[in-house]
């Protein structure tokens, strides 16, 4: 038996106990600091706006880390010594460990504009920064976002679900598109100003005002605009949130850095989730990955190495997906923002301006390389069948009615989609109709 | 725009308002005078044998001016001293014992002598009363959701504020919503003496459609048809962009209208039987009871033919379409009880329990009651072909009319009724589905163990936000499942559909597939995500 102490209580961490508990007796210590229970962050959003209280963002109830003996331990890291193997808290104590899981995920950017740490200054990304903005909203009578990614978007919607108006600056000529291609880029700005947040685009942050008492009142742009605000968003992006880890001896990058079995550079440490830096991307995917689904994977990965099982963290096909507001969004395999050389793309979009698909394919082997959904759920099973099959885009638009998976009775695109794609490419291809026995099979092992 | 709207709005609550407010103040109001003929008519058609009692109560009360209130307890007081004065006689003459109940006196004998008795200003207005009460409520009512279009911006799930407001997250006013719904309930099936006036709104539709004046079923009726209405022009609103829900509101008001208050009405008025088409035995309790077969095979072929209906069914038109649909088709499709949680309840949905232990607790009691529905009929069955009175003893002291009385004392009324419904605010909308109703409870079986439906879950996108298991109304944990990567197949599932409306990442679907055993929830390790080797891992474990 052995002694696994864990920091950080997010997906990563906890998905690693879970998996640990299954598999052996290990006894077995989370350490966190931010919350008592493990919750979803990417819920956090839902809590501010009253859709959901606090305690529904916690997967499991509360009797159910007693019951499967997994400690939990309320103290920020201080300290690691890979020497004597222990960890310090900050609440002056010393915790023992035979190996030991880095899963303390990220941390907000700052780039050190003035005034970034005023009061009504946040980021969106703890349990705390939540707690900061749900105080500093109560008396808001403007907000300003700064940064145009993933958790800007949804600080917005927060915001103006609230009835605060928002400016929303982004950095970039249109929202997302280092990620987006033109097309929904475009789709997702036209969505942010129906919603009647003020959207300003290639604009970025100078510096932040502060009142007499040391609150935010304004902010100036890099275009020189000032704007009166009195909450001030940071949403650039997050980081590693390692700094404990700075005299400690494992090696650090970015991140933390791992191999492939999500080993540090020190025997018996290892580092998942947002916090692990691969040495080098794996496929086409970066180094660091600051993804629920790949926290997932990664802690489910680590539990099996401890458990006398090495594994390497192989990740599949991509996919992630986000909701802009009322739009979701799915991507299964790559779609990037600007086509490579050897690659086609297929654009179709609904003419109610919130619906499209975005196919990415090869244009010389014809090989269906990813695709983006908006507005229209498609499912996971599917896409991830035909990447593994390797299938031509003719192949996945033509059996593009099995991958369908909006609710019964809505309005299906495929045959318009099909059309469209026809037109463009001269091919006389046919909708195949909805086959429950192509749904249930497995993928075809090539 | 908005402020406009938001004035609307205002106003539509402050009509709503005063709708209630009059239909509840009438309770306090209104004078009864019971003339000389009603007096004999009701103590005719009531058997009252006591001559003592018949004589005092004419004394007290015919051709006098009255309150409701009042008149009710000059009954009861006579009642129980004509018994004191019966009992005192040297031999007692147990036939002019007058059985006074709590739960029974009052709607049996009191309620139809209160309702001859009432004069004055809500007989002599039952149009401009009808519009004081039903009127404004639903023009208010309709003023407080329509705004919302505009309102709720771009169509999506607006669930804003939902548990930062006290009407929908057990705050004061969900407490005083409880404690209305809880009183009606409790006038309406123990002591409907005290709601003659606002029966009175809708005597004129009642005589209109039956010929009938209402009585306090066709109050209780129409005004389920009315608050479904306004709620599903709510929903209408709010799910625009959702079709299923839209639908799905739309076929479940239309079984509720149509089939258990119009059609009914109707039948009644061509002299044929009062009878729910849709209303399938066990949770129509009474469909086996004497009074019932033989009421429907005297009536003639339509009769026989409604007999027979209920029987196929409950046999095997309810099972085949769960095995084909879900139990959704019924539950949140066309009935009545799912109709209102669907509606009305719609704001409470994210308010039932979803702990583990209320699930154990959800599984004992709804089979105990539906143990306890099938044993009752099988006693009445027994009886009724052994031909033995429902009043005479069966076992231990105790008769299959007393078996039948304590259930719908119990089940039929206040747990379906007073606690099902009445507890909206506090437990959520599907109390008595998830906890209570038999017919929910033999749904489930076959849905759990053979049926084409299931909760598909999207593969790995779940992010565990727990949208899915908050707004589930049969505090189902759907997110335990979703992200396991793992299909959701529950007995209790009413299939609403909302799990997956409020989904942010498109995660779960409601369908029909082909394999209808256990392996409608086999997890399948490759869509979440990690792409094990499942080879390799084959030769290990060998």
């Amino acid at each position: 038996m052995k002694n696994v102490v864990i920091i950080g209580n997010g997906i990563a961490g906890v998905t690693a106990a879970r998996h640990i508990r299954k598999k052996s007796d290990h006894k077995i210590t989370i350490i966190s600091g931010e919350t008592d229970y493990f919750f979803s962050r990417t819920a956090l959003m839902y809590i501010f706006m009253g859709h959901m209280k606090f305690e529904h963002t916690q997967p499991y109830e509360n009797w159910f880390w007693k019951k499967n003996r997994i400690d939990l331990v309320k103290a920020f890291v201080t300290k690691v010594d890979t020497v004597s193997k222990t960890v310090s808290l900050d609440n002056n104590t010393n915790l023992n460990y035979d190996d030991l899981i880095i899963a303390t995920g990220s941390k907000p950017n700052k780039f050190g504009w003035p005034g970034q740490d005023l009061k009504g200054v946040s980021g969106m990304y703890s349990k705390q920064d939540l707690d900061a903005i749900t105080e500093s909203s109560k008396d808001c009578h403007r907000a300003v976002i700064v940064g145009g990614g993933l958790i800007g978007i949804e600080m917005a919607e927060m915001l103006a679900s609230k009835n605060i108006p928002v400016t929303f600056l982004v950095r970039e000529t249109s929202f997302w598109n280092g990620v987006l291609p033109e097309g929904e880029s475009d789709m997702v700005n036209r969505h942010i100003r129906e919603h009647h947040i003020d959207l300003k685009l290639q604009t970025g942050l100078s510096e932040i005002i502060s009142d007499e008492n040391g609150r935010a009142k304004a902010i100036v742009t890099d275009k020189g605009e000032t704007i009166a605000c009195n909450l001030v968003g940071l949403t650039a992006g997050v980081s590693p949130n390692i700094d404990f880890l700075k005299d400690s001896t494992i090696e650090l990058g970015r991140g933390v850095m791992v191999n492939r079995k999500l080993e540090t550079s020190v025997p018996n440490v290892y580092a998942i989730g947002d916090c692990a830096q691969q040495h080098e991307g794996i496929g086409e995917r970066r180094p660091i990955e600051a993804v629920w689904y790949t926290g997932k994977m990664m802690g489910e990965t680590v539990a099996r190495t401890i458990c006398g099982e090495p594994s390497d963290y192989t990740p599949g096909h991509w996919f992630n997906s986000a909701k802009f507001l009322d739009i979701e969004y799915q991507t299964y395999g790559w779609v990037w923002a600007q086509p490579k050389e050897n690659e086609g793309r297929f654009y179709w979009e609904h003419k109610d301006g919130k619906k499209c698909v975005h196919f990415n394919y090869d244009k010389n082997t014809r090989k269906f390389i990813g695709l983006n959904t908006f507005g229209i759920r498609l499912r996971h099973n599917m896409f991830d069948k035909w990447l593994k099959e390797e299938r031509s885009v003719e192949h996945v638009l033509e059996h593009l009615k099995d991958a369908n998976f909006d609710p019964e009775f809505y309005d299906q695109h495929e045959t318009e989609i099909l059309e469209k794609f026809n037109q463009e490419n001269n091919t006389n291809l046919v909708s195949k109709k909805k086959s429950w026995k192509r749904i249930l099979q497995n993928a075809i092992n090539l | 725009m908005n402020t406009q709207m938001k004035t609307i709005k205002n106003i539509g609550y402050i009509l709503t308002f005063l709708g209630f407010l009059f239909f509840a103040g009438s309770i306090f109001t209104g004078s009864y005078k019971v003339t000389p003929e009603a007096y004999t008519n009701w103590i005719n058609s009531k058997g009252i044998k006591s001559e003592y009692f018949i004589e005092n109560t004419q004394k007290a009360i015919v051709d006098k001016e009255m309150s409701a209130w009042a008149l009710s307890h000059e009954i009861i007081d006579q009642a129980k001293a004509s018994n004191e004065f019966q009992k005192k006689q040297t031999e007692i003459d147990w036939n002019k014992i007058i059985h006074i109940k709590w739960n029974k006196t009052s709607k049996e004998y009191i309620f139809p002598l209160v309702k001859a008795a009432a004069t004055g200003w809500f007989v002599d207005n039952t149009a401009l009363w009808f519009f004081l009460t039903f009127g404004l409520a639903i023009i208010g009512g309709l003023m407080v959701f329509i705004p919302d279009y505009k309102l709720l911006g771009p169509a999506g799930i607006k669930n804003n504020g939902i548990f930062q407001h006290s009407a929908t997250n057990r705050g004061i006013v969900g407490f005083v919503a409880a404690f209305f719904f809880v009183s009606f309930y409790v006038l309406l099936y123990f002591f409907p003496n005290y709601i003659v006036n606002p029966i009175l709104a809708v005597d004129g539709i009642s005589k209109s459609l039956s010929g009938n004046p209402a009585s306090q079923w066709f109050l209780y009726g129409f005004m389920y048809c009315s608050v479904m209405t306004v709620f599903a022009v709510r929903m209408f609103i709010k799910y625009r962009h959702n079709k299923y829900q839209l639908i799905r509101t739309g076929v479940v008001l239309f079984f509720q209208i149509a089939f258990a208050f119009l059609l009914p009405e109707i039948l009644v008025a061509f002299n044929q039987p009062w009878f729910d088409f849709k209303n399938a035995w066990p949770l129509n309790y009474s469909f086996f009871f004497d009074w019932n077969i033989n009421g429907l095979i005297s009536s003639g072929n339509l009769g026989i033919f409604m007999f027979v209906w209920g029987i196929l069914l409950t046999v095997i038109i309810v099972p085949v379409m769960v095995y084909f649909y879900g139990k959704r088709w019924y539950c949140s499709w066309v009935c009545g009880c799912g109709g209102l949680a669907e509606t009305l309840g719609d704001p409470y949905r994210q308010l039932s329990d979803k702990s583990l232990f209320s699930w154990k607790v959800e599984r004992w009691l709804i089979h105990t009651v539906l143990a306890f529905a099938t044993i009752m009929t099988l006693l009445t069955l027994y009886i009724y072909f052994a031909e033995i009175p429902s009043w005479k003893e069966l076992f231990w002291g105790i008769s299959v009319y007393d078996v039948q009385t304590l259930y719908g004392f119990l089940i039929g009324s206040i747990f379906s009724g007073v606690i099902g419904t009445g507890f909206y605010p506090i437990l959520g909308n599907r109390v008595w589905c998830r906890f209570g109703c038999p017919l929910a409870a033999y749904m489930g079986l076959v849905q759990r163990f053979k049926s084409r439906f299931r909760i598909t879950t999207n593969g790995g996108q779940c992010i565990s936000c727990g949208n899915c298991s908050t707004y589930c109304e049969q505090g189902i944990d759907v997110r335990s499942y979703a992200q396991k990567g793992q299909n959701i197949v529950r007995s209790s599932c009413v299939g609403c559909g909302v799990c997956s409306a409020v989904c942010p990442r498109g995660v779960l679907k409601l369908e029909n597939g082909p394999n209808t055993d256990a392996s409608r929830t086999e997890v399948s390790d490759v869509t979440l995500g990690n792409d094990i080797d499942l080879l390799e891992m084959l030769k290990k474990n060998d």
